[in-house]
């Protein structure tokens, strides 16, 4: 694995409404090596508050030149980042970690909530490329909101997805979780690979129900982190062997190598 | 060794300096537990021009550290409760010294235990291996057979501790200060009196944090240990005093990120540093903070380090 440490210019910091942001960047070395689920550590400010860089998942990549993140404003780290605009320069270390495994196994199903999206993306993006993409590959994506769905929605059917939707609200799709869309889509089709990404309740959902069903799942984990090298050892999760550090082992895991219950 | 030349091609600047008989060729080190085993910076760090790096602290038995959470960004620092989290003696002689020994630069090895027979095993041990160019004694650790109290908050067990190591150990032993003690110079000098061929200082302070949202703790562990900018005064107030206080070199760590922070401790009275939480959020820090300190000892018309390790003017004139 080689990981490239570059300070890089902002090509676009676009807002996708409701505190959503997509920045990309000129990253040449960092796009051609990213495989989907893997992510990279951005520096927010060139000083000591926040101290740490910020863990996001490559959410798109345009081949050999751009590499887009994805996010929320949750702190101050994330206040800041919205704040930077085109031609500022910011500073990147990545591709880290082990992505999702790209090669087909059968159907394949990818399930993203929140901006647990934004790795999904750059997924479906790969299969396509790679000509292993296919019409009715699923994508079951859930938001709180029409506003933080529709977006996406729309950029995976362009890719050439089957999209079903669900918010929390209702007021797009179907009023609830997105885990519901794939106990429905287990009903109906066999699914032979899960591939999800969102918050830690979302995930949990989606790997006891593929697991339950026989289905091969594959999870990209968030947690905190410092380096997010294998250095500082600070971003573990109980696994069911052993303790996980997500930066190196992950973020992409089975969902059986982790503990879901505490 | 050390010599680097300046960039007005003049008199090259002198980095090298002592730590008991082991001579680095750079004030500069990393410091354990932010630097993994080394291996980790590959890609990203010029490891050979490092002084010296101290790695992970081993024990005699891999430990699987705390749950998580296990660290917590605060301000301008962050709290850890990894818990000692390592491969184990053996584990680390046989799959990280490999890569260690390779390197051009000083490889100090940190050490942890539960009792003061445990240092000294490990000492003792690793002693036998080759590559290793000093021994970093951790005595933040609670003393399991006396009722779990830090070696390092109690004077008598930190020297009872150190002369075990020094009998088991050729290798110069460098002693790890907590600064969560009422006097820090007295634990400085117990250690010397046990026979430390250094201290380095300081480990983290105690610190905690709370989500208000949830009134749970931040960490798994409740506790855990700051670092980072926010510790540096801190850190440099007990390097100086220490340094004033006793004859063996002394090794200033806490929150050093640039190399004016570096040339703090080095006039505060340190012979080296180290720098710890930095290398997360930038790992070439300490490459920088070597070429930063040629650059000032040019600047200052200064020929080498150890000529200005200490020069703190207290007195105009």
């Amino acid at each position: 694995m080689a990981e490239f440490h570059k300070k890089v210019t902002l090509i676009s910091n676009e807002s996708l409404g409701n505190g959503i942001f997509r920045l990309t960047m000129d990253a040449p070395e960092i796009a051609g090596a990213a495989v989907p689920g893997q992510f990279i550590m951005v520096r927010v400010t060139g000083g000591f508050d926040p101290l740490l860089r910020r863990p996001f998942s490559v959410h798109k990549v345009t081949a050999g030149s751009t590499v887009a993140i994805l996010f929320k404003v949750l702190g101050r780290g994330t206040a800041l980042l919205s704040e930077m605009k085109a031609g500022e320069i910011i500073d990147c270390l990545g591709p880290l970690g082990f992505g999702f495994p790209l090669k087909r196994n059968g159907n394949i199903c990818l399930v993203g909530g929140g901006m647990g999206i934004a790795p999904l993306y750059y997924l479906a993006q790969k299969m396509i490329s790679t000509g292993q993409g296919r019409a009715d590959d699923l994508v079951l994506l859930g938001a709180c909101c029409r506003e933080e769905l529709e977006p996406f929605a729309d950029e995976f059917k362009t890719l050439g997805c089957t999209v079903k939707l669900a918010s929390d609200d209702g007021s797009l799709g179907h009023h609830g979780f997105v885990p519901d869309l794939l106990d429905e889509v287990l009903s109906f089709k066999k699914i032979n690979r899960v591939y999800s990404c969102g918050p830690f309740p979302m995930m949990k959902s989606v790997a006891m129900k593929s697991m339950a069903a026989g289905v091969e799942c594959f999870v990209s984990l968030e947690t905190s982190m410092a380096c997010g090298i294998g250095a500082c050892l600070g971003c573990t999760v109980p696994g069911t062997e052993r303790l996980i550090h997500v930066c190196q082992r992950g973020p992409v895991l089975a969902a059986g190598e982790v503990l879901w219950e505490k | 060794m050390g010599k680097i030349d300046n960039k007005s091609g003049n008199k090259p600047v002198d980095l090298s300096v002592d730590i008991g008989t082991m001579e680095l060729a750079n004030p500069v080190m990393t410091a354990s537990g932010t630097f993994g085993y080394g291996r980790e910076f590959t890609n990203l760090v010029d490891i050979d021009r490092l002084g010296g790096i101290v790695v992970k602290g081993i024990s005699l038995e891999p430990r699987s550290g705390n749950p998580p959470p296990r660290i917590v960004e605060t301000a301008c620092g962050m709290l850890n409760a990894i818990g000692l989290e390592n491969v184990g003696v053996e584990g680390f002689i046989k799959r990280k010294m490999v890569f260690l020994r390779k390197l051009k630069c000083r490889v100090v090895v940190n050490i942890l235990g539960d009792s003061v027979e445990e240092y000294a095993r490990l000492a003792g041990h690793l002693s036998e291996v080759d590559g290793i160019d000093a021994i970093e004694v951790n005595i933040s650790c609670p003393n399991v057979k006396k009722g779990g109290v830090a070696f390092g908050t109690v004077p008598a067990m930190a020297k009872e501790v150190t002369e075990a190591v020094k009998k088991e150990t050729e290798l110069p032993v460098i002693v790890k200060l907590s600064p969560n003690v009422t006097d820090i110079v007295s634990m400085a000098k117990a250690v010397q009196d046990g026979g430390a061929d250094a201290v380095s200082l300081i480990n983290t302070l105690i610190g905690m944090a709370i989500d208000i949202k949830t009134r749970k703790p931040k960490l798994a562990n409740i506790i855990g240990g700051l670092s980072g900018p926010a510790i540096k005064p801190v850190a440099l107030r007990m390097v100086y005093q220490v340094a004033g206080a006793v004859s063996v070199p002394v090794i200033g760590i806490g929150g050093i990120s640039t190399a004016e922070d570096a040339l703090e401790f080095i006039l505060a009275g340190a012979s080296a540093i180290q720098v710890g939480t930095a290398n997360f959020f930038q790992p070439e820090t300490a490459t920088t903070i070597i070429d930063g300190i040629a650059v000032y000892l040019e600047e200052q018309g200064e020929v080498s380090v150890k000529g200005i390790t200490g020069s703190l003017r207290l007195q105009e004139g």
